[in-house]
Protein backbone atom coordinates (compact mmCIF):
# COMPACT_ATOMS: atom_id res chain seq x y z
CA UNK A 1 0.00 0.00 0.00
CA UNK A 2 1.00 3.40 -0.80
CA UNK A 3 1.38 5.25 2.29
CA UNK A 4 1.12 8.93 2.15
CA UNK A 5 0.73 12.02 4.76
CA UNK A 6 -2.25 13.35 5.33
CA UNK A 7 -0.73 16.01 7.91
CA UNK A 8 -0.91 18.53 4.91
CA UNK A 9 -4.66 18.31 3.67
CA UNK A 10 -5.96 17.81 7.46
CA UNK A 11 -4.49 21.44 8.34
CA UNK A 12 -5.62 22.97 5.17
CA UNK A 13 -8.79 22.06 5.54
CA UNK A 14 -8.77 22.98 9.23
CA UNK A 15 -7.68 26.40 7.90
CA UNK A 16 -9.93 26.81 5.26
CA UNK A 17 -12.78 26.54 7.53
CA UNK A 18 -11.27 28.73 10.20
CA UNK A 19 -10.25 31.29 7.16
CA UNK A 20 -13.88 31.30 5.41
CA UNK A 21 -15.68 31.76 8.94
CA UNK A 22 -13.82 34.92 9.62
CA UNK A 23 -12.88 36.42 6.89
CA UNK A 24 -16.08 38.54 5.71
CA UNK A 25 -16.28 39.71 9.74
CA UNK A 26 -15.30 43.28 10.61
CA UNK A 27 -15.63 41.68 14.56
CA UNK A 28 -13.70 38.36 12.96
CA UNK A 29 -11.91 36.68 16.09
CA UNK A 30 -14.29 38.28 18.57
CA UNK A 31 -17.07 36.81 17.71
CA UNK A 32 -16.16 33.61 19.16
CA UNK A 33 -15.60 35.64 23.07
CA UNK A 34 -19.27 37.28 22.64
CA UNK A 35 -21.38 33.93 23.27
CA UNK A 36 -19.75 32.70 26.48
CA UNK A 37 -19.93 36.46 27.32
CA UNK A 38 -23.40 36.73 27.20
CA UNK A 39 -24.17 33.50 28.64
CA UNK A 40 -21.74 34.09 31.45
CA UNK A 41 -24.47 37.30 32.29
CA UNK A 42 -27.67 35.90 31.87
CA UNK A 43 -26.78 32.49 34.00
CA UNK A 44 -24.82 34.83 36.65
CA UNK A 45 -27.41 37.21 36.48
CA UNK A 46 -30.47 34.21 37.25
CA UNK A 47 -28.40 32.00 39.72
CA UNK A 48 -27.06 35.20 41.62
CA UNK A 49 -30.07 37.66 41.30
CA UNK A 50 -33.23 35.70 40.72
CA UNK A 51 -32.78 32.42 42.42
CA UNK A 52 -30.44 33.70 45.16
CA UNK A 53 -29.45 30.57 47.46
CA UNK A 54 -26.81 29.44 46.20
CA UNK A 55 -23.48 29.47 48.51
CA UNK A 56 -21.10 29.73 45.14
CA UNK A 57 -18.15 32.13 45.20
CA UNK A 58 -17.11 34.25 42.09
CA UNK A 59 -19.90 32.59 40.21
CA UNK A 60 -19.23 34.15 36.87
CA UNK A 61 -16.09 32.35 36.52
CA UNK A 62 -17.40 28.87 38.15
CA UNK A 63 -20.23 29.38 35.28
CA UNK A 64 -17.56 30.26 32.53
CA UNK A 65 -15.25 26.95 33.80
CA UNK A 66 -18.19 25.02 32.55
CA UNK A 67 -19.40 26.79 29.44
CA UNK A 68 -16.25 26.90 27.93
CA UNK A 69 -15.92 22.81 27.63
CA UNK A 70 -19.39 22.57 27.12
CA UNK A 71 -19.82 25.24 24.05
CA UNK A 72 -16.87 23.66 22.59
CA UNK A 73 -18.83 20.01 22.67
CA UNK A 74 -22.02 21.09 21.43
CA UNK A 75 -20.68 23.40 18.27
CA UNK A 76 -17.97 21.03 17.37
CA UNK A 77 -20.60 17.66 17.63
CA UNK A 78 -22.88 19.53 15.95
CA UNK A 79 -21.17 20.79 12.86
CA UNK A 80 -18.92 17.90 12.30
CA UNK A 81 -22.17 15.94 12.22
CA UNK A 82 -23.59 17.71 8.98
CA UNK A 83 -19.80 17.86 7.60
CA UNK A 84 -19.77 14.61 5.81
CA UNK A 85 -23.00 15.95 3.93
CA UNK A 86 -21.59 19.76 3.74
CA UNK A 87 -18.69 18.14 1.94
CA UNK A 88 -20.15 15.63 -0.62
CA UNK A 89 -18.86 17.42 -3.36
CA UNK A 90 -15.19 16.19 -2.50
CA UNK A 91 -16.49 12.81 -0.75
CA UNK A 92 -18.24 12.12 -4.70
CA UNK A 93 -15.41 13.52 -6.22
CA UNK A 94 -11.93 13.37 -4.64
CA UNK A 95 -10.18 9.93 -2.82
CA UNK A 96 -9.03 10.59 0.73
CA UNK A 97 -9.39 8.84 3.56
CA UNK A 98 -13.07 10.26 4.61
CA UNK A 99 -12.22 10.08 8.91
CA UNK A 100 -10.58 13.74 7.90
CA UNK A 101 -13.55 15.03 7.21
CA UNK A 102 -15.22 15.10 10.69
CA UNK A 103 -11.78 15.33 12.19
CA UNK A 104 -10.97 18.57 10.47
CA UNK A 105 -14.34 20.16 11.50
CA UNK A 106 -13.73 19.53 15.22
CA UNK A 107 -10.19 20.43 15.23
CA UNK A 108 -10.78 23.50 13.37
CA UNK A 109 -13.34 24.13 16.46
CA UNK A 110 -10.42 23.80 18.67
CA UNK A 111 -9.33 26.89 17.60
CA UNK A 112 -12.31 28.87 18.50
CA UNK A 113 -11.93 26.67 21.86
CA UNK A 114 -8.78 27.92 22.37
CA UNK A 115 -9.43 31.60 22.15
CA UNK A 116 -12.62 30.73 24.80
CA UNK A 117 -9.58 28.83 26.99
CA UNK A 118 -7.78 32.28 26.92
CA UNK A 119 -10.83 34.06 28.11
CA UNK A 120 -11.18 32.04 30.77
CA UNK A 121 -7.97 31.94 32.13
CA UNK A 122 -7.87 35.75 31.97
CA UNK A 123 -10.62 35.60 34.05
CA UNK A 124 -9.64 33.20 36.93
CA UNK A 125 -6.59 35.41 37.16
CA UNK A 126 -9.02 38.58 37.18
CA UNK A 127 -11.25 37.10 40.03
CA UNK A 128 -7.97 36.94 41.84
CA UNK A 129 -7.21 32.85 41.45
CA UNK A 130 -3.47 32.59 40.95
CA UNK A 131 -1.70 30.45 38.78
CA UNK A 132 -0.83 26.97 39.88
CA UNK A 133 1.22 23.94 38.85
CA UNK A 134 -2.00 21.87 38.76
CA UNK A 135 -2.65 23.89 35.53
CA UNK A 136 -0.03 21.15 33.95
CA UNK A 137 -3.62 18.56 34.10
CA UNK A 138 -5.89 21.61 31.77
CA UNK A 139 -3.97 20.53 28.30
CA UNK A 140 -4.70 17.14 29.23
CA UNK A 141 -8.01 17.08 30.26
CA UNK A 142 -9.31 19.35 27.43
CA UNK A 143 -7.00 17.23 24.95
CA UNK A 144 -8.91 14.07 26.51
CA UNK A 145 -12.32 16.15 25.22
CA UNK A 146 -11.30 16.51 22.15
CA UNK A 147 -10.82 13.03 21.65
CA UNK A 148 -13.98 11.94 22.99
CA UNK A 149 -15.97 14.00 20.51
CA UNK A 150 -14.05 13.03 17.63
CA UNK A 151 -14.79 9.77 18.61
CA UNK A 152 -18.72 11.05 18.51
CA UNK A 153 -19.00 13.02 15.55
CA UNK A 154 -17.40 10.50 13.67
CA UNK A 155 -20.12 7.65 14.84
CA UNK A 156 -22.82 10.56 14.02
CA UNK A 157 -21.71 11.80 10.78
CA UNK A 158 -21.56 8.65 9.35
CA UNK A 159 -24.49 8.19 10.40
CA UNK A 160 -26.34 11.33 9.39
CA UNK A 161 -25.52 10.12 5.69
CA UNK A 162 -27.51 7.34 6.02
CA UNK A 163 -30.51 8.72 8.07
CA UNK A 164 -30.40 12.92 7.73
CA UNK A 165 -32.40 12.84 11.07
CA UNK A 166 -29.38 12.46 12.89
CA UNK A 167 -28.51 16.01 13.21
CA UNK A 168 -32.04 16.85 15.10
CA UNK A 169 -30.72 14.17 17.33
CA UNK A 170 -27.54 15.77 18.16
CA UNK A 171 -29.55 18.69 18.51
CA UNK A 172 -31.47 17.32 20.95
CA UNK A 173 -29.22 15.73 22.95
CA UNK A 174 -27.40 18.94 22.92
CA UNK A 175 -30.42 20.78 24.61
CA UNK A 176 -30.32 18.12 27.23
CA UNK A 177 -26.90 18.32 28.47
CA UNK A 178 -27.27 21.93 28.77
CA UNK A 179 -29.12 20.76 31.73
CA UNK A 180 -27.32 17.38 32.72
CA UNK A 181 -24.13 18.88 32.80
CA UNK A 182 -23.00 20.94 36.06
CA UNK A 183 -22.98 24.06 34.56
CA UNK A 184 -24.77 26.37 36.89
CA UNK A 185 -24.93 23.80 39.99
CA UNK A 186 -22.12 22.35 41.73
CA UNK A 187 -21.35 18.57 41.64
CA UNK A 188 -21.86 18.84 45.88
CA UNK A 189 -25.79 19.18 45.03
CA UNK A 190 -25.62 16.35 43.00
CA UNK A 191 -27.52 12.82 45.36
CA UNK A 192 -24.84 10.33 45.71
CA UNK A 193 -27.01 7.84 43.24
CA UNK A 194 -26.66 9.97 40.64
CA UNK A 195 -22.66 10.84 40.62
CA UNK A 196 -21.22 8.37 38.96
CA UNK A 197 -23.45 9.17 35.94
CA UNK A 198 -21.77 12.17 35.85
CA UNK A 199 -18.68 10.99 36.06
CA UNK A 200 -18.59 8.70 33.18
CA UNK A 201 -20.16 11.69 31.22
CA UNK A 202 -17.17 12.88 29.63
CA UNK A 203 -18.18 16.83 29.07
CA UNK A 204 -18.98 16.94 32.81
CA UNK A 205 -15.72 15.20 33.88
CA UNK A 206 -14.24 18.05 31.98
CA UNK A 207 -15.74 20.74 34.14
CA UNK A 208 -15.33 19.16 37.28
CA UNK A 209 -11.87 18.69 37.00
CA UNK A 210 -11.34 22.61 34.99
CA UNK A 211 -13.06 23.71 38.83
CA UNK A 212 -10.61 21.29 40.70
CA UNK A 213 -7.54 22.88 38.67
CA UNK A 214 -8.75 26.43 38.39
CA UNK A 215 -10.97 27.21 41.39
CA UNK A 216 -9.72 25.06 43.79
CA UNK A 217 -5.79 25.06 42.78
CA UNK A 218 -6.13 20.74 43.21
CA UNK A 219 -5.50 18.05 40.80
CA UNK A 220 -8.31 16.22 39.62
CA UNK A 221 -9.38 13.17 41.45
CA UNK A 222 -7.35 10.12 39.66
CA UNK A 223 -10.84 7.90 40.00
CA UNK A 224 -12.61 10.86 37.60
CA UNK A 225 -9.05 11.33 34.89
CA UNK A 226 -9.28 7.06 34.63
CA UNK A 227 -13.04 7.22 33.86
CA UNK A 228 -12.61 10.28 31.22
CA UNK A 229 -9.40 8.92 29.82
CA UNK A 230 -11.56 4.96 29.21
CA UNK A 231 -14.57 6.70 28.04
CA UNK A 232 -13.09 9.32 25.78
CA UNK A 233 -10.88 6.35 24.31
CA UNK A 234 -13.78 4.26 23.98
CA UNK A 235 -15.66 7.03 22.23
CA UNK A 236 -12.88 7.44 19.72
CA UNK A 237 -12.81 3.63 18.95
CA UNK A 238 -16.20 2.93 18.69
CA UNK A 239 -16.64 5.76 16.57
CA UNK A 240 -13.88 4.54 14.10
CA UNK A 241 -15.17 1.41 14.14
CA UNK A 242 -19.08 2.39 13.05
CA UNK A 243 -17.20 5.29 10.19
CA UNK A 244 -15.51 2.38 8.48
CA UNK A 245 -18.35 0.07 8.31
CA UNK A 246 -20.24 2.84 6.89
CA UNK A 247 -17.91 4.62 4.64
CA UNK A 248 -17.84 2.37 1.80
CA UNK A 249 -21.72 4.06 1.11
CA UNK A 250 -21.05 7.57 1.43
CA UNK A 251 -19.64 8.89 -2.36
CA UNK A 252 -23.22 6.69 -3.51
CA UNK A 253 -25.34 8.36 -0.67
CA UNK A 254 -24.52 11.96 0.16
CA UNK B 1 6.62 -1.02 -5.00
CA UNK B 2 4.76 -1.99 -8.18
CA UNK B 3 4.35 -5.78 -9.18
CA UNK B 4 3.91 -7.32 -12.24
CA UNK B 5 0.32 -6.87 -13.95
CA UNK B 6 -1.77 -4.12 -15.37
CA UNK B 7 -1.89 -0.76 -13.89
CA UNK B 8 -5.46 -0.83 -13.46
CA UNK B 9 -7.49 -4.40 -14.00
CA UNK B 10 -11.17 -4.07 -13.81
CA UNK B 11 -13.00 -7.62 -13.09
CA UNK B 12 -16.58 -8.70 -14.27
CA UNK B 13 -17.74 -5.26 -12.22
CA UNK B 14 -21.33 -4.91 -11.72
CA UNK B 15 -22.49 -1.82 -9.85
CA UNK B 16 -26.16 -0.42 -8.85
CA UNK B 17 -28.06 1.94 -7.01
CA UNK B 18 -31.22 2.53 -5.59
CA UNK B 19 -33.80 4.05 -6.69
CA UNK B 20 -35.01 5.41 -3.07
CA UNK B 21 -31.37 6.38 -2.18
CA UNK B 22 -32.15 9.68 -1.70
CA UNK B 23 -35.15 9.25 0.57
CA UNK B 24 -32.90 8.55 4.04
CA UNK B 25 -34.79 9.78 6.48
CA UNK B 26 -35.60 7.90 9.73
CA UNK B 27 -39.50 7.40 8.30
CA UNK B 28 -38.89 5.64 4.88
CA UNK B 29 -36.24 3.59 6.98
CA UNK B 30 -39.29 2.32 9.78
CA UNK B 31 -41.65 1.94 6.58
CA UNK B 32 -39.00 -0.21 5.21
CA UNK B 33 -38.91 -2.53 7.65
CA UNK B 34 -42.72 -3.29 7.44
CA UNK B 35 -42.99 -3.13 3.62
CA UNK B 36 -41.29 -5.02 0.91
CA UNK B 37 -38.47 -3.11 -0.82
CA UNK B 38 -39.85 -0.64 -3.38
CA UNK B 39 -38.58 0.47 -6.65
CA UNK B 40 -35.45 -1.89 -7.32
CA UNK B 41 -32.50 -1.07 -8.54
CA UNK B 42 -30.57 1.05 -11.11
CA UNK B 43 -27.58 -1.27 -12.88
CA UNK B 44 -25.11 1.60 -13.66
CA UNK B 45 -22.63 -1.18 -14.53
CA UNK B 46 -23.34 -4.80 -15.69
CA UNK B 47 -20.43 -7.19 -15.89
CA UNK B 48 -18.00 -5.20 -17.17
CA UNK B 49 -13.97 -5.74 -17.89
CA UNK B 50 -10.99 -4.06 -18.60
CA UNK B 51 -7.44 -4.00 -18.11
CA UNK B 52 -4.88 -0.94 -18.80
CA UNK B 53 -0.82 -1.28 -18.69
CA UNK B 54 1.30 0.72 -17.47
CA UNK B 55 1.78 2.88 -19.96
CA UNK B 56 -1.16 2.40 -21.95
CA UNK B 57 -4.57 4.65 -22.05
CA UNK B 58 -7.73 3.85 -22.42
CA UNK B 59 -10.42 5.80 -23.69
CA UNK B 60 -14.25 5.16 -22.52
CA UNK B 61 -17.07 6.02 -25.05
CA UNK B 62 -20.57 6.06 -25.10
CA UNK B 63 -23.79 7.65 -24.98
CA UNK B 64 -24.65 9.72 -21.66
CA UNK B 65 -26.05 7.62 -18.85
CA UNK B 66 -23.52 4.41 -20.35
CA UNK B 67 -22.11 4.01 -16.84
CA UNK B 68 -18.83 5.65 -18.19
CA UNK B 69 -18.53 8.54 -14.89
CA UNK B 70 -19.48 5.42 -12.68
CA UNK B 71 -16.65 2.92 -13.92
CA UNK B 72 -14.38 6.13 -13.62
CA UNK B 73 -15.27 6.86 -9.80
CA UNK B 74 -14.73 2.72 -9.22
CA UNK B 75 -11.39 2.80 -10.48
CA UNK B 76 -10.21 6.04 -8.49
CA UNK B 77 -11.65 3.94 -5.35
CA UNK B 78 -14.13 6.69 -4.47
CA UNK B 79 -16.71 4.19 -5.07
CA UNK B 80 -17.37 0.48 -4.55
CA UNK B 81 -18.79 -2.41 -6.84
CA UNK B 82 -21.89 -4.96 -6.06
CA UNK B 83 -19.84 -7.66 -7.53
CA UNK B 84 -16.33 -7.76 -8.88
CA UNK B 85 -12.59 -6.70 -8.06
CA UNK B 86 -11.18 -3.67 -9.11
CA UNK B 87 -7.19 -4.02 -8.66
CA UNK B 88 -4.89 -0.90 -9.44
CA UNK B 89 -1.38 -0.61 -8.63
CA UNK B 90 0.36 2.63 -7.93
CA UNK B 91 -0.70 6.09 -6.91
CA UNK B 92 -4.08 7.35 -8.81
CA UNK B 93 -5.41 10.93 -9.44
CA UNK B 94 -8.83 11.14 -10.49
CA UNK B 95 -9.72 14.66 -12.13
CA UNK B 96 -13.23 13.71 -11.95
CA UNK B 97 -14.50 17.44 -11.58
CA UNK B 98 -11.70 20.69 -11.87
CA UNK B 99 -10.96 22.76 -8.77
CA UNK B 100 -12.06 20.41 -6.04
CA UNK B 101 -12.22 22.25 -2.76
CA UNK B 102 -11.98 25.41 -4.15
CA UNK B 103 -13.78 28.36 -2.40
CA UNK B 104 -14.30 32.04 -3.63
CA UNK B 105 -13.18 33.17 -0.19
CA UNK B 106 -9.42 31.93 -0.55
CA UNK B 107 -7.00 33.41 -2.74
CA UNK B 108 -5.83 31.43 -5.81
CA UNK B 109 -2.21 30.87 -3.70
CA UNK B 110 -4.74 29.25 -0.80
CA UNK B 111 -6.78 27.43 -3.40
CA UNK B 112 -3.79 25.58 -4.57
CA UNK B 113 -2.47 23.96 -1.45
CA UNK B 114 -5.77 23.04 -0.39
CA UNK B 115 -6.65 21.63 -3.90
CA UNK B 116 -2.96 20.19 -4.31
CA UNK B 117 -3.76 18.13 -0.99
CA UNK B 118 -7.08 17.05 -1.99
CA UNK B 119 -5.21 15.32 -5.24
CA UNK B 120 -2.69 13.94 -2.74
CA UNK B 121 0.57 15.71 -2.42
CA UNK B 122 2.37 16.81 0.83
CA UNK B 123 3.73 19.96 1.61
CA UNK B 124 6.75 19.80 0.26
CA UNK B 125 5.66 18.38 -2.94
CA UNK B 126 3.25 21.58 -3.07
CA UNK B 127 5.91 23.79 -2.37
CA UNK B 128 8.35 22.40 -5.09
CA UNK B 129 5.67 22.55 -7.75
CA UNK B 130 3.48 25.77 -6.87
CA UNK B 131 5.62 28.08 -9.59
CA UNK B 132 5.04 25.79 -12.13
CA UNK B 133 1.74 25.68 -11.03
CA UNK B 134 1.25 29.61 -11.14
CA UNK B 135 3.60 29.81 -14.25
CA UNK B 136 1.32 26.93 -16.25
CA UNK B 137 -2.35 28.74 -14.81
CA UNK B 138 -1.03 32.28 -16.93
CA UNK B 139 -2.45 34.02 -13.42
CA UNK B 140 0.71 36.35 -12.46
CA UNK B 141 -0.43 38.82 -10.03
CA UNK B 142 -4.16 37.40 -9.24
CA UNK B 143 -2.54 34.44 -7.70
CA UNK B 144 -2.60 35.94 -4.24
CA UNK B 145 -6.45 37.56 -4.81
CA UNK B 146 -9.79 36.14 -3.75
CA UNK B 147 -10.93 33.39 -6.31
CA UNK B 148 -14.35 35.41 -6.41
CA UNK B 149 -12.96 38.09 -8.52
CA UNK B 150 -11.77 35.85 -11.40
CA UNK B 151 -13.00 35.28 -14.64
CA UNK B 152 -14.54 31.31 -14.92
CA UNK B 153 -11.76 30.70 -17.58
CA UNK B 154 -9.17 31.92 -14.73
CA UNK B 155 -10.83 29.86 -12.04
CA UNK B 156 -10.95 26.86 -14.80
CA UNK B 157 -7.16 27.58 -15.66
CA UNK B 158 -5.60 27.60 -11.94
CA UNK B 159 -7.51 24.06 -11.65
CA UNK B 160 -6.51 22.45 -14.28
CA UNK B 161 -2.79 23.96 -13.50
CA UNK B 162 -2.74 22.01 -10.38
CA UNK B 163 -4.37 19.05 -11.80
CA UNK B 164 -1.52 18.57 -14.08
CA UNK B 165 1.04 18.95 -11.82
CA UNK B 166 0.35 15.85 -9.39
CA UNK B 167 2.25 13.16 -11.37
CA UNK B 168 0.41 10.07 -9.56
CA UNK B 169 0.61 6.98 -11.51
CA UNK B 170 -2.17 6.47 -12.69
CA UNK B 171 -4.23 9.50 -14.16
CA UNK B 172 -7.80 9.46 -14.43
CA UNK B 173 -9.76 12.13 -16.54
CA UNK B 174 -13.26 12.58 -16.50
CA UNK B 175 -14.72 15.12 -19.60
CA UNK B 176 -12.51 18.28 -18.21
CA UNK B 177 -10.84 19.31 -21.23
CA UNK B 178 -13.44 21.79 -21.85
CA UNK B 179 -10.97 24.51 -20.59
CA UNK B 180 -10.00 28.22 -21.20
CA UNK B 181 -9.60 29.23 -25.22
CA UNK B 182 -8.07 27.18 -27.81
CA UNK B 183 -4.39 28.13 -27.18
CA UNK B 184 -4.59 27.10 -23.22
CA UNK B 185 -6.52 23.43 -24.32
CA UNK B 186 -3.56 22.63 -26.58
CA UNK B 187 -1.17 23.08 -23.67
CA UNK B 188 -3.36 21.23 -21.57
CA UNK B 189 -3.42 18.15 -23.84
CA UNK B 190 0.54 18.58 -24.77
CA UNK B 191 1.33 18.52 -20.74
CA UNK B 192 -0.77 14.73 -20.69
CA UNK B 193 0.78 13.64 -23.58
CA UNK B 194 4.11 14.53 -21.85
CA UNK B 195 2.48 12.40 -19.00
CA UNK B 196 1.79 9.49 -21.00
CA UNK B 197 5.18 9.34 -22.75
CA UNK B 198 7.13 9.09 -19.52
CA UNK B 199 5.39 5.70 -18.90
CA UNK B 200 2.32 6.60 -17.11
CA UNK B 201 -1.04 5.35 -17.49
CA UNK B 202 -4.24 7.04 -18.47
CA UNK B 203 -8.09 6.29 -18.15
CA UNK B 204 -10.32 9.28 -20.41
CA UNK B 205 -13.68 10.03 -20.92
CA UNK B 206 -14.65 12.42 -22.98
CA UNK B 207 -16.93 13.11 -25.74
CA UNK B 208 -14.02 14.81 -28.27
CA UNK B 209 -12.79 12.09 -30.72
CA UNK B 210 -10.28 14.72 -31.21
CA UNK B 211 -9.09 15.06 -27.39
CA UNK B 212 -8.88 11.23 -27.66
CA UNK B 213 -7.77 10.27 -30.84
CA UNK B 214 -4.53 12.24 -29.80
CA UNK B 215 -4.32 10.59 -25.97
CA UNK B 216 -5.36 7.58 -26.03
CA UNK B 217 -4.56 4.04 -27.96
CA UNK B 218 -6.71 1.57 -26.48
CA UNK B 219 -11.27 1.92 -26.22
CA UNK B 220 -13.58 0.68 -24.47
CA UNK B 221 -17.07 1.51 -25.63
CA UNK B 222 -20.22 0.77 -22.63
CA UNK B 223 -23.46 0.95 -23.33
CA UNK B 224 -26.43 0.97 -20.53
CA UNK B 225 -24.34 -0.83 -18.42
CA UNK B 226 -22.43 -3.44 -20.63
CA UNK B 227 -19.72 -3.98 -22.64
CA UNK B 228 -20.46 -2.91 -26.45
CA UNK B 229 -17.06 -3.42 -28.17
CA UNK B 230 -13.22 -3.31 -26.88
CA UNK B 231 -9.70 -2.79 -28.35
CA UNK B 232 -7.88 -0.70 -30.53
CA UNK B 233 -9.08 2.74 -30.61
CA UNK B 234 -9.50 3.39 -34.18
CA UNK B 235 -11.96 0.50 -34.29
CA UNK B 236 -13.86 1.37 -31.32
CA UNK B 237 -14.50 4.40 -32.60
CA UNK B 238 -15.66 4.04 -35.88
CA UNK B 239 -17.78 1.53 -35.03
CA UNK B 240 -19.80 3.63 -32.21
CA UNK B 241 -19.63 6.42 -34.50
CA UNK B 242 -21.00 4.83 -37.16
CA UNK B 243 -23.82 3.05 -34.47
CA UNK B 244 -24.86 6.87 -33.35
CA UNK B 245 -25.13 7.50 -37.04
CA UNK B 246 -27.56 4.77 -37.78
CA UNK B 247 -29.24 5.37 -34.73
CA UNK B 248 -29.76 9.32 -35.58
CA UNK B 249 -31.10 8.61 -38.93
CA UNK B 250 -33.18 5.86 -37.33
CA UNK B 251 -35.11 8.69 -35.37
CA UNK B 252 -35.61 10.63 -38.45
Amino acid sequence: MHYRNYGFLLSNLILKDFKIRYRNMSLGILWSLVNPLVMMGVLTFVFTRLFANNQIPHFAVFVLCALVPFNFFTVSWATATTSLLENQALIKRVRFPREIIPVSSVLANCLHFLIQIALLLTFVLGFGYAVNPNWLWLPVVWGLEVVFVCGLAMATSALDVYLRDMRYVVESANVLMFWLVPIFYSFEIIPPQYRLVYQLNPVSAVVLACRNILLEAKAPPSSLLIKLFLVSFLSLGLGTLIFRGLRRGFADLV
Amino acid sequence: MTIGGPSVEIRDVTKSFSHHSTRALLKSRIAGWFRRPQGGRFYALRNVSCAVEAGQSLAIVGPNGAGKSTLLTLAAGISFPDRGTIVTRGSIAALLELGSGFHPDLTGRENVRLNASLLGLTRRETMARFDSIVEFSELGEFIDEPLRTYSTGMVMRLAFAVAVNVDPDILIIDEVFAVGDRQFQAKCIRKILDFRNAGKTLLCVSHSAAVLEQLCDRALWLERGETVMSGDLREVLDAYHSSAQERARAVK
